[in-house]
C-alpha cells in the first residue's frame, strides 16, 4: 500500500535508502546532498536500519571505500554533489571499469568557478564519460522511485554498473513536495537480497579485481564495458516495468509529453522538465502544437530513440543545463543533434544553455523558447543555434 | 562468469575475457618466472645459520621455502634481490652478491 | 480552499522563515492539499536576507521556479522594508503581513505604492508573551493561515500541536509557549480580517 508523504528530495533518497537497507555507506559531506549522509547515519543511530556507515576524509575516499565494499561483496553506495564528485574522477573509472554495481546518490550543483552551492548539471555532466548509468529525476517522487530501482539495474548480470542516480540541488532536493511511498516491505522485496557470484571475501573462490592490463588486454576489456552500458538499456525498461506493476508510476528512458502531434519539441533534463511541461499546457491552450521531451536515462544514451521522437517536428529545442566548452554547444545539444545526422533526420534544432548557477528557469522562459521557434519556422528566419537564456548583454 | 583463466590469452577475442579483467584463482605468481628482474642476489650461507627464522616471514615474495620447521635455499624463481633478508639475519647467514 | 496560492516569504537568515515556510507546506498538505516548500538559497549567514516560497495547489505542482508574482508575502524582519522590494509582482488582489509593532497606516508608505491588503502583525511582542523569547516563525505561520485561509484555524492548532510534538521532542517545554503564540496571533489579526474573504476563496 502506497503511503502519501511530503518530504524534501534528499528527504526522499534517505527515506529509499533506509529501505534498501544496504551494506556499506562511505560518505563526506558537501552542499547540497549534506542531508542525505546525515539522514541516513540518523537511521543508523536510531536502529532502524543496519548499513555500516563509514565516515571518511575525502570524496576521493568514499570512492574508494564504495569500490572497496562492493568488491568485498557488500551493497555500497556514496552521495555528493559538485567538487565532491570532481574529486571522486579517478575512482568513478574504476567504479565502472571494475564492473562494480555501486550507486551514487547525486544531487547536482555547478562545479567552480565561480564559486557557487546552486544547481546547474556541470558536476554530472562532466562525469557523463567515466562508464556511469545516469538517471535524472524532475522532482522528490522521482528520485525516490529512481533510487529503488537504481540496484536491480546495476547488478543485473547483464549490467554490473554502476549508477547514478541525479536530482537537482536546492530546487528538489531541499524542496518539501508531496510525494508517495512503498512500504518497506515492498522495497526489500523489490529490490532483493544482493548475492554477488563472485567476490573478495569468499573463502576458497579467490578472485582477484582491477589488475594491470597489457595494452592486447585494454581495448577488449573497453568493448566489454561498452556492451554491458548497452545491454543495461532493456534492463532499465525491464526493472521500470516491474517498478510499475508494484508502484502504478511508469518510466521510460525518457518521457513524452505532448509530442505527437508537436510541431516545436523542447529537450531537457531535470527539474525544469515540470516548468517546461506547465509552459506546454498553456500554449496548447491558445492552440499551440508545443510538447517536452524530458530525459530520464542521460547514459546509456538513447540516440536512436531520441532522434526518432522528435524528427517529426518541425524545430527542437534542446536545453543544457551546463556549458561544455567544446564552444559549440552543450552535452544534450551535441549528442542529440549528432543522433539526428545519424538518423538522417534533418530537424532544426536550436541548444539553449539555461538555470547556470542556480539561475532560475521560469515558465515565461520556455514560453519564449516555444516561441522564439515558431517565429524562426514560420518567417523562416535564422536563429543562433546555440544561445544561452537570460544572459544580460 | 568464473572460468579457466589458464586459457585466457592475449589471442582472446573480447567476448570471452572476464569482466572487468576479473582474475580467478590466487597464488599465480607461481606460474612466472618473476625471479629473472632480480639484479643482486642473496646467497644462503648454511653453515652460518641458527635456523632462528627471521628470515622468511619478511621476505615479500615469499622466496624463503621452510619445511619441517627449517628454512632451505632461495627460492631463486621468484626472489627479487631486495635484501632485506639480509638486513634481518642476526648471524650474517646471508650475503648479497652482485648480479643474478 | 479552492484557489492555488503562491507565497513568497522574506527574512533573514537564522530567523526562521524557511523553517515557516516548510511548516506552512506541512500543515497545508494535512488538509490533502499539493504543496511546495522551498528556501532560495545564497551564501548561508546569520542575518543576510532570504526568500523562501510556498505554492499550494488542488492539482500536483509541476514548476520548479522560484514565485514572481505572489498572491501572498510574509515579511518576517521590517527592516527588509527598506533594502528589498517585497511588493515586486504582488497581485493587487494578494495581500502582504509585516512583522511590526506599526500600524498598518504607517508601514504603507513603505510599500512603493502598494494598494493592495496589508496586515501588521507584533511577533515580538506575541513571541515573547508565550514564549519569552523571541522566534517570529510560530506567529508569522499562524498569520500566514489566517490571511491565506489555507485551511480551518481549529484544524490548524490541532494539526501543529502534532507538529511542534514532533519537532520539539527534545525540548517538550517550549511546546506550550509556541502554542500560545499561534492563538494570540490568529485573535491580533482577527478583527483586521473580518469581513474579508481568504485569499484562496474563489
Amino acid at each position: 500500500m502506497a503511503r502519501k508523504d511530503r518530504m524534501s528530495g534528499n528527504e526522499a533518497v534517505s527515506y529509499a535508502i533506509r529501505q534498501i537497507n544496504p551494506d556499506v555507506m562511505p560518505a563526506f559531506p558537501i552542499t547540497p546532498s549534506t542531508e542525505i549522509p546525515q539522514m541516513v547515519s540518523t537511521y543508523i543511530a536510531n536502529g532502524q536500519m543496519d548499513t555500516e556507515f563509514i565516515p571518511v576524509e575525502s570524496e576521493h575516499s568514499s570512492m574508494s571505500a564504495t569500490i572497496g565494499a562492493e568488491a568485498a561483496g557488500a551493497r555500497s553506495l556514496t552521495a555528493t554533489s559538485s567538487a565532491g564528485l570532481a574529486l571522486m574522477w579517478e575512482e568513478l573509472l574504476l567504479a565502472a571499469s571494475n564492473r562494480m554495481p555501486c550507486a551514487l546518490a547525486l544531487v547536482n550543483r555547478t562545479l567552480s568557478g565561480p564559486l557557487n552551492i546552486n544547481c546547474d548539471h556541470s558536476d554530472g555532466m562532466g562525469a557523463r564519460d567515466t562508464g556511469w548509468i545516469q538517471i535524472y529525476a524532475e522532482n522528490n517522487q522521482e528520485a525516490y522511485d529512481n533510487f529503488i530501482q537504481a540496484y536491480p539495474i546495476a547488478e543485473d548480470p547483464r549490467v554490473h554498473l554502476p549508477i547514478m542516480i541525479c536530482q537537482d540541488g536546492f530546487i528538489t532536493s531541499h524542496a518539501v513536495e508531496n510525494i508517495e511511498l512503498l512500504e518497506d516491505k515492498e522495497v526489500k522485496e523489490f529490490v532483493g537480497e544482493y548475492h554477488p557470484e563472485e567476490f573478495l571475501l569468499n573463502p576458497g573462490k579467490p578472485i582477484a579485481v582491477g589488475p594491470y592490463a597489457v595494452s592486447n588486454y585494454v581495448m577488449e576489456a573497453r568493448r566489454n564495458q561498452l556492451e554491458a552500458l548497452e545491454r543495461s538499456k532493456e534492463v532499465i525498461l525491464e526493472v521500470a516495468d516491474k517498478f510499475r506493476q508494484l508502484s502504478g508510476r511508469g518510466f521510460g528512458l525518457f518521457e513524452e509529453y505532448k509530442t505527437e502531434d508537436a510541431d516545436y519539441i523542447m529537450v531537457i533534463i531535470g527539474s525544469a522538465a515540470g516548468t517546461a511541461k506547465e509552459a506546454v499546457d498553456q500554449l496548447r491552450e491558445k492552440g499551440k502544437k508545443v510538447g517536452v521531451l524530458k530525459l530520464r536515462v542521460f547514459r546509456p544514451f538513447p540516440a536512436e530513440e531520441i532522434a526518432n521522437a522528435i524528427r517529426h517536428a518541425k524545430a527542437v529545442a534542446i536545453m543544457d543545463r551546463t556549458e561544455s566548452y567544446n564552444t559549440h554547444g552543450g552535452p544534450l545539444g551535441s549528442e542529440i543533434e549528432a543522433g539526428l545526422y545519424r538518423a538522417k533526420a534533418t530537424v532544426m534544432a536550436v541548444n539553449y544553455i539555461y538555470g547556470l548557477g542556480g539561475r532560475d528557469f521560469t515558465v515565461d522562459h520556455a514560453a519564449s523558447v516555444f516561441a522564439e521557434l515558431e517565429s524562426a519556422v514560420e518567417n523562416e528566419t535564422e536563429v543562433k543555434q546555440y544561445q544561452y537564456i537570460g544572459l544580460r548583454e | 562468469m568464473r572460468t579457466d583463466v589458464s586459457n585466457l590469452n592475449e589471442q582472446t577475442p573480447h567476448q570471452n575475457l572476464t569482466e572487468g579483467l576479473m582474475y580467478f584463482g590466487a597464488g599465480s605468481t607461481k606460474q612466472f618466472n618473476t625471479g629473472e628482474w632480480r639484479t643482486n642476489t642473496p646467497v644462503f650461507l648454511a653453515d652460518k645459520c641458527k635456523q632462528c627464522l627471521l628470515c622468511a616471514p619478511v621476505c615479500p615474495d615469499s622466496s624463503i621455502p621452510v619445511v619441517n620447521a627449517k628454512r632451505l635455499d632461495f627460492d631463486y624463481e621468484h626472489c627479487k634481490g631486495c635484501g632485506i633478508c639480509v638486513e634481518v639475519c642476526p648471524f650474517d647467514a646471508i650475503v648479497m652478491k652482485e648480479g643474478k | 480552499m479552492s484557489k492555488d496560492l503562491e507565497i513568497r516569504w522574506h527574512g533573514r537568515g537564522g530567523q526562521g522563515a524557511k523553517t515557516a515556510a516548510l511548516l506552512l507546506a506541512d500543515v497545508a498538505f494535512s488538509t490533502g492539499a499539493h504543496v511546495q516548500g522551498f528556501p532560495e538559497y545564497g551564501p548561508e549567514r546569520m542575518g543576510a536576507p532570504i526568500t523562501a516560497y510556498n505554492r499550494i495547489s488542488r492539482k500536483p505542482i509541476r514548476v520548479h521556479s522560484n514565485i514572481y508574482d505572489p498572491d501572498l508575502v510574509m515579511v518576517v524582519d521590517e527592516t527588509l522594508l527598506e533594502s528589498v522590494n517585497v511588493t515586486a509582482g504582488l497581485k493587487p488582489d494578494g495581500a502582504i503581513v509585516i512583522n511590526t509593532p506599526k500600524s498598518v497606516e504607517e508601514v504603507r508608505p513603505l510599500l512603493q505604492g502598494y494598494e493592495g491588503n496589508v496586515y501588521t502583525i507584533d511577533a515580538r511582542k506575541i513571541s515573547v508573551d508565550a514564549l519569552g523569547k523571541y522566534f517570529p516563525n510560530s506567529p508569522m505561520l499562524a498569520a500566514a493561515v489566517a490571511v491565506s485561509g489555507v485551511m480551518d484555524q481549529k484544524d490548524f492548532i490541532e494539526q501543529m500541536r502534532g507538529s511542534y510534538k514532533h519537532k520539539f521532542a527534545k525540548k517538550p517545554e517550549v511546546i506550550d509557549g509556541n502554542m500560545r503564540a499561534l492563538t494570540l496571533t490568529l485573535d491580533a489579526i482577527a478583527p483586521a480580517l473580518s469581513g474579508k474573504k481568504p485569499l484562496c476563496a474563489e
